[in-house]
């Protein structure tokens, strides 16, 4: 136990002393968070507006009015007439332009039908999708305050909620997401890099020539490094909660023990990784390629997984951190308790067996 | 009779496999047999690439053998993997202490290692640690060559090892430290210990009670260091000029040389039989309008020894 004790210090010591590397560590969830919060989100803002209005009644106004007044939108100018929608749209000046045709409100009163022109910059897709979906519903929603209090004969209404995320947020999205990354990269690849830099530095060679067990030397490099994750933990939720406003919905405790099973998943694949890699340069590319790669692409963080083709599908199953992405999903935002979460739990303790039974097997007990 | 060896190996061969595709592999150990008593310094010497480092690792159980078996303290080097390496003490040709850690934190760690304590074998180390002390606080990393081979040495010994190996100990430290650290071996080796060390410095043969000379994986020769002096028989001398070079190039065609090599300042020159004397290799010399000459009988020396060896291999 005390030659436990000594070889914990002993990690905690290789750690403390890199400087550079402990203030990356710490770092990179806070970096992570503000980068996503703020910078990479699909959220569309402040898109400039530009305003044909051919009829100038009462009516465009209120419309014009209510599209201006809401955060999607910023008004950029008007335009006079078609020919100058082009040049506009060439100079950047707009992302989308509204046009009004003359006798707007004349038609909409008298035949109860007018009609309302979107016009989008479409180079990016998503952006001109999603600006007409905002304007048509703003537009929706004028169309039902001027129905109020009137009847008509017949009338569809469709009423959306969104559960869970009523603001449709995108941090509900990317902390899990970060979370996972963290994790993954802080254990899988730090552990596996701490390991064969044993063993390119020699130190492993004057190891196996002795008594030691492997298992106090690995053991004792993955404590520090699960303290140090759980830290990083603590900082993504508490930067989550009083930055982003995010709510944990469900039992932190439940949250931490998925997350530290997680992190058991994570050192498990950093030992594996540790026993093929002979350099630590190897290891990082294979936890980076292999293990972090994935983590971003398919575990349903940045893209659907139900998007995806049947074999990338299937490939998903495999990716550990498609099941804690999906397990932070059901404790953190939908308040679940460990009765949902069971199975995906299940999956990766069962990933962790495998990936230790693995590692023990092959690991070295001699130089080659 | 394998107990009364503290290593014996017999047979033993080692083939690397090539990177590229198709080339043989390479013989890094070519049928070794051989066996070191307890209690003496034996020394493999040899140039890089002899396969002395292949023969240590062997030997600590960190490489298997392709064919051959050996003993270690009477443990098969295989089957008792686990036992030899709770009793030997190994030091690895390339620095491999922890460079982040003090010297103390180094030290202490070895021990917890092998389950001991730094107090409990102090007088065994006592003499080294002693010399590292005042740097007890400093970074391994931070330590001058011959310091880091002081405080490798206390590591290795911390468990009070029957055997130690020392992979080229001595190579990339100045001569001052090397000469203190043969002492060292030769202080430990009065406390019953068994001392195998590799160098490719022909001058620590002396140091050795007994030598393996190895090339290529064979060993050429095997004995003290006196007795594989000599085994040399030729007449040799040592020769100086004006112009060493061209001096060189005249020697090797001279009709009576057996063999002549560049030995720092002089030649060594050596002779096919002793019908040749001072005198004609003086005549021939001048003949070839050789300036300065001093032409010597010398005793042969080790190196001198290894030289003809390998020309006798190839």
């Amino acid at each position: 136990m005390n030659q436990f004790i000594i070889f914990v210090q002993k990690e905690f010591k290789h750690i403390f002393r890199d400087r550079r590397t402990l203030f990356i560590l710490l770092g990179i969830p806070i970096v992570q968070i503000l980068l996503f919060g703020f910078a990479l989100t699909n959220e569309v803002k402040n898109s400039q507006l530009v305003i044909l209005d051919s009829d100038k009644s009462e009516t465009t106004k209120a419309i014009a009015d209510k599209m201006i007044a809401s955060d999607y939108f910023d008004f950029t100018g008007s335009i006079a007439e078609g020919a100058e929608m082009e040049p506009t749209f060439k100079a950047g000046k707009a992302d989308m332009i509204l046009v009004f045709p003359a006798n707007f409100e004349q038609q909409l009163f008298q035949s109860n039908k007018a009609t309302i022109q979107l016009i989008t910059d479409a180079s990016d897709p998503n952006l001109a999708n999603t600006l007409v979906n905002y304007a048509s519903a703003i537009i929706g929603d004028y169309q039902q305050e001027m129905l109020e209090g009137k009847s008509l004969p017949y009338k569809i209404e469709t009423r959306t909620r969104m559960l869970y995320n009523p603001q449709l947020k995108g941090a509900f999205n990317f902390v899990p997401g970060v979370m996972a990354m963290v994790l993954m990269l802080i254990c899988a690849m730090m552990t596996s890099i701490s390991i064969v830099r044993e063993k390119e530095n020699g130190n492993m060679e004057v190891l196996l020539v002795s008594p030691l067990k492997p298992f106090t030397l690995i053991f004792a490099k993955s404590i520090p490094y699960l303290l140090l994750s759980i830290l990083n933990l603590t900082s993504i939720l508490l930067l989550s909660v009083f930055l982003l406003d995010l709510p944990i919905r469900g039992s932190i405790i439940l949250l931490y023990a998925v997350s530290i099973l997680f992190i058991m998943t994570a050192l498990s694949l950093g030992l594996m990784i540790s026993n093929v890699a002979d350099s630590q340069m190897t290891a990082m590319f294979i936890a980076l390629i292999g293990l972090l790669l994935p983590t971003i692409m398919l575990s349903g963080f940045m893209f659907p997984i139900e998007n995806m083709p049947l074999p990338l599908r299937a490939l998903s199953n495999i990716v550990p951190s498609k099941w804690y992405y999906s397990i932070i999903k059901s404790v953190m935002i939908k308040g679940l308790g460990f009765f949902s979460i069971w199975k995906e739990s299940l999956i990766l303790l069962g990933m962790t067996m495998f990936f230790l039974i693995i590692s023990w097997r092959k690991f070295n007990i001699r130089l080659a | 009779m394998a107990t009364q060896y503290s290593v014996s190996a017999q047979n033993l061969v080692k083939r690397y496999q090539q990177e590229e595709k198709g080339k043989p592999p390479v013989l890094a150990l070519d049928n070794l047999s051989f066996a070191i008593e307890k209690g003496e310094i034996f020394g493999f010497l040899g140039p890089d690439g002899a396969g002395k480092t292949s023969l240590f690792r062997i030997l600590t159980t960190l490489l298997l053998p392709d064919e051959g078996t050996a003993q270690v303290e009477g443990l098969d080097i295989v089957n008792d993997f686990a036992k030899i390496r709770e009793s030997i003490g190994y030091m690895p040709g390339k620095f491999a202490l922890y460079q982040d850690l003090t010297v103390g934190e180094n030290l202490n760690l070895f021990a917890s290692i092998f389950k001991t304590s730094v107090e409990k074998n102090y007088d065994l180390i006592k003499d080294i640690y002693e010399q590292i002390a005042p740097f007890k606080k400093r970074r391994a990393g931070k330590l001058s060559g011959g310091m880091k081979q002081k405080l490798g040495l206390s590591c290795a010994l911390i468990h009070r090892p029957k055997l130690l190996v020392l992979d080229e100990p001595t190579t990339g430290v100045d001569a001052v430290s090397r000469k203190e650290f043969w002492e060292m071996l030769k202080k430990l080796r009065e406390s019953g210990l068994t001392i195998l060390v590799s160098t490719p410095y022909m001058d620590e043969a002396a140091q050795c009670d007994r030598v393996a000379l190895m090339q290529e994986g064979k060993i050429l020769s095997m004995d003290t260091p006196d007795g594989v002096v000599q085994q040399f028989s030729k007449p040799i001398w040592a020769i100086k000029t004006a112009n060493m070079f061209e001096a060189l190039k005249d020697l090797r065609s001279y009709p009576f040389t057996h063999s002549c090599f560049a030995f720092g300042e002089s030649h060594h020159l050596v002779l096919k039989n002793e019908k040749t004397d001072a005198k004609a290799i003086h005549a021939y010399l001048l003949s070839k309008e050789h300036e300065g000459l001093s032409v010597e009988r010398i005793k042969p020396g080790i190196e001198d020894t290894f030289m003809d060896l390998m020309l006798h291999e190839s």
